[in-house]
Formats: C-alpha cells, sequence, structure tokens
C-alpha cells in the first residue's frame, strides 16, 4: 500500500514537535531581520555617507544563496574562534538573509513619508532620535506591514533548509524517519501539507490585516 | 542600483576571483569549483526555461481555461508556491519512486525548481497581463480580432515589458535555489563545496570563492535582464509614438 495511516498517525506527534522547532526558528529568524533591516534602513538616512556600502552590502546578501550563507557561518566562524551551534548559526543566516530583503521594505516605507513632515519636524526643533521614533516610524510602518508579512512567509518556508546543517526541525526530523523506516511517503507528504496550510493561513492573515491598516490610515 | 554600479560590481568579482585563483591555496579548489558552476548553470537556465512555460501556461490557463483547467492551474499554483522549494525537491526525490516513478536526479532538480518557480510566475504573468490598459482590450474588441489574436499580437508584447524585472527577480532566485540541488547528491557549485571543506578543512578559501562565483552568476543575470528591459521599452515608446 502507498499510503498508510496507521504509521502517518504515528509519526505526527514526532513531526509536530519538530514544528515547533521550526516555528521557533522563523521567529527569531523574523526578529532578527526585522530589527536589523530596521536599523539598515535608519542608518542609511541617518549617515548618508553610508548609503552606498549598505546597498553594496545589501546586494551581496541577496545575490548569494542562503544555504551557502548557513554553511559559511557555520564553518568559516569558528576558524575566528566563533563557534556557533547549528541552530544558533542557521538562524542567525536566516535572520541576515532577510535582513537584506526587509531593509529595502523600510526603505520604500521612509521614501512615502512626505518631504513636508521632515522639514516640519526641523522647524519644530525636534533632535533625529524624535522625529524617527515619533513621527517617521509611526507613518512608515503601517503600509509596509503585509510587505514584511510575506517576507515572514518567505523566511518560514526557507526553514527546511536548516535540515542541512542537522538542526533538528521539520524537514530534518522527516528525513531521519523516512531512512529509519524506509518510508518517505508519509513523513515528505506531512511536512509539504504542514507548510501548504501554514502559508495559506497566513496569507489570509495578511489580506485580513492589509484590510485593517488600510481602514485605520485612509481617514 | 544603477547598471554601472551593478556592472563595476561583476568586474570587481571577476578580479577578485581572477586575483585569488593566482594563489596556491586558493588555486587547487578552481578546477572542482568551475566543474560544480557548470552544472549550476545547466540546471538554472534549463529551470527557468520550464518556469516560463509553467508560468504562462498556468496565468493562461487560470485567466482563460474553462472551469477545470482553472482549477488544475489554481492547486498547481498553490501548492508549489505554498511549500517550500526544499520540500518539493525531496518529495519529487523521495516519494516519486514509492509510486514507481523514478526520475533521475538532475531531471528531479530542473522540474523541482522550475516548477516551484514557474508558480510564482505565473502571477507575475497574471498581473502583467492585467496591466495593460482596459482600452486596449476595448480596441482589439472593437477590430473584431478574436481572444488568440489579441493576446498575441497586441496584449503579450505590451505585458512583455512589464513583466521583465519580476521575471529577473525570479531569475535570480532560482539561480540560488539551485544550491538545494546539492542536497539530492547533485555535484553542483555547492556540493562541491562542502565535498572538499569535508576533505580539506580549507574553509576559508572554499566558502569565499564559492560565494563570489555565486555573485558573478546573479549580476551577470540582474544586468542581462536590466538591458533587456531598456532594448523592450525602447521598442514600446517607439510603437506609441507612431
Amino acid at each position: 500500500m502507498i499510503w498508510d495511516w496507521a504509521f502517518a498517525f504515528e509519526i505526527l506527534p514526532v513531526l509536530a514537535s519538530a514544528a515547533i522547532v521550526s516555528i521557533e526558528a522563523t521567529l527569531i529568524g523574523f526578529a532578527l531581520a526585522a530589527s536589523l533591516g530596521l536599523v539598515l534602513a535608519v542608518v542609511r538616512i541617518a549617515v548618508p555617507w553610508t548609503g552606498w556600502t549598505i546597498s553594496v552590502l545589501v546586494e551581496l546578501i541577496r545575490s548569494t544563496p542562503l544555504l551557502i550563507q548557513i554553511f559559511f557561518l557555520y564553518f568559516v566562524f569558528p576558524k575566528f574562534g566563533v563557534v556557533l551551534d547549528a541552530f544558533t548559526a542557521g538562524v542567525l543566516a536566516i535572520g541576515i538573509h532577510y535582513a537584506a530583503y526587509c531593509s529595502e521594505v523600510y526603505r520604500a516605507g521612509f521614501d512615502n513619508i512626505h518631504r513636508g513632515q521632515w522639514e516640519a519636524s526641523v522647524a519644530l526643533n525636534l533632535s533625529a532620535w524624535t522625529t524617527f521614533r515619533d513621527i517617521i516610524i509611526p507613518q512608515a510602518i503601517p503600509p509596509i506591514v503585509p510587505a514584511l508579512g510575506n517576507y515572514l512567509v518567505a523566511l518560514f518556508k526557507e526553514t527546511p533548509l536548516l535540515s542541512a546543517i542537522a538542526v533538528l526541525e521539520l524537514m530534518q526530523t522527516a528525513k531521519i524517519i523516512g531512512s529509519e523506516t524506509f518510508r518517505y511517503t508519509e513523513p515528505m507528504t506531512l511536512v509539504g501539507l504542514f507548510f501548504l496550510a501554514m502559508s495559506l493561513v497566513s496569507a489570509a492573515l495578511i489580506r485580513s490585516l492589509e484590510g485593517l491598516l488600510n481602514r485605520r490610515t485612509m481617514r | 542600483m544603477g547598471i554601472r554600479t551593478l556592472v563595476a560590481m561583476l568586474v570587481t568579482a571577476l578580479v577578485v576571483i581572477g586575483a585569488l585563483a593566482t594563489q596556491e591555496s586558493y588555486k587547487v579548489f578552481m578546477p572542482g569549483l568551475l566543474q560544480g558552476a557548470v552544472l549550476t548553470i545547466e540546471i538554472a537556465i534549463l529551470g527557468s526555461l520550464l518556469a516560463i512555460v509553467m508560468g504562462v501556461l498556468a496565468a493562461l490557463a487560470r485567466m482563460y481555461g474553462p472551469a477545470p483547467l482553472r482549477w488544475l492551474a489554481t492547486v498547481y499554483v498553490e501548492i508549489f508556491r505554498g511549500t517550500s522549494a526544499l520540500v518539493q525537491l525531496f518529495w519529487l526525490f523521495f516519494v516519486l519512486p514509492q509510486f514507481g516513478v523514478t526520475l533521475n536526479a538532475f531531471l528531479v532538480a530542473v522540474l523541482a525548481l522550475g516548477l516551484n518557480v514557474g508558480a510564482y510566475g505565473s502571477e507575475v504573468v497574471r498581473g502583467a497581463i492585467q496591466s495593460v490598459p482596459r482600452g486596449q482590450w476595448e480596441a482589439c474588441t472593437a477590430l473584431n480580432m478574436s481572444r488568440p489574436q489579441m493576446l498575441r499580437r497586441i496584449i503579450l508584447p505590451q505585458a512583455f515589458v512589464a513583466m521583465i524585472p519580476p521575471w529577473g527577480n525570479l531569475f535570480i532566485e532560482l539561480l540560488k535555489s539551485t544550491a538545494l540541488v546539492s542536497l539530492i547528491t547533485l555535484s553542483d557549485l555547492a556540493f562541491k563545496a562542502q565535498q572538499m571543506n569535508q576533505n580539506t578543512f580549507k574553509t576559508i578559501p572554499i566558502f569565499t570563492l564559492v560565494l563570489l562565483m555565486y555573485l558573478a552568476m546573479s549580476l551577470v543575470v540582474t544586468i542581462g535582464m536590466r538591458l533587456l528591459e531598456r532594448r523592450a521599452s525602447l521598442g514600446l515608446a517607439r510603437g506609441k509614438a507612431a
């Protein structure tokens, strides 16, 4: 028989606990990407001479495969005396990779702020810090939340790459089950269905969030 | 980023690769890595071609196909966009043989990456077709053109220009995804890097070269698509003026 329900139910708890690792990696990775991306975008505006350097850096990160970047952090850092365990190295690589994408999203958000807002802040003698915190960021962030959400989903779908450095997440667990039992159909299909379900749910969430934000900003 | 900066980056990357390749500690890895790079390029090109075909077919099926075809295309797009590329690659590689279909790893790689990017591409094609102004459609109807005729002669040539930049991004994504095929035993660039790293532990030279090679390949794609965009939109502007 091609599909064995009993076997599928047997491995479900194991996969479920591995899914938690995948979700953890996603959340930590995205927190890193969102904050580092914001820092990159803000530094670019606050310190103009860094603009070129940051562009090149972003282009470098976006032009090379995430898998190689994960290997790089995992294998090359120990040569400099920084030994990271697989989960940390993997999440760090994912976070930095997506920070490059997020910084471009933030940049688009900042570019959409009307010039007058900056000028008014200068006229009111607000410090750069206050301008960013109280004037620019509250206006720039809501419109880009859906774009950031899309990257959250994309990042989630990249977490199986962590299996390449043997992090016990969903994909790696499915592979181990497969190699122990010689049955790949059930674990691989369940992993696929899990990703499909999560992506569809998050896509629906992002769409409703988008509607909500549009209503709030279109006063 | 401007095309000049991109070209400058490409030249720099190539010069750095060339300079490193003259050094003894880097030189030994070059033949193996270049061999891997050739396979990477082959998979990327074949995958891109499949992606274009699937993207156009799925988009047309979703927009103009009869209901069953429309559902089929929607299911295809949702499945391949909703699960990750690595899952698809492993599914085709490990699970398909259990249904009696055994494909070699190269074919699996091209299929998985092509189908994956094709699903994203179908949305690009759909968006680009819908971005052609309504008046163009109405004019076609007024001229009594058949649907294939208006798509082929009026709509698609205009939609083509709007498609170029997003397809460029997708080709880059595909090129980067080829690194995943190293996990299904194909000896592409990423696989060679891993293998040499395990044999020699010369981690820094190997991964530096590999990153630079991927960078150079991505830049070639980016620059190529920019030039194509420039040419295609030139043609459109001329058409408009006349």
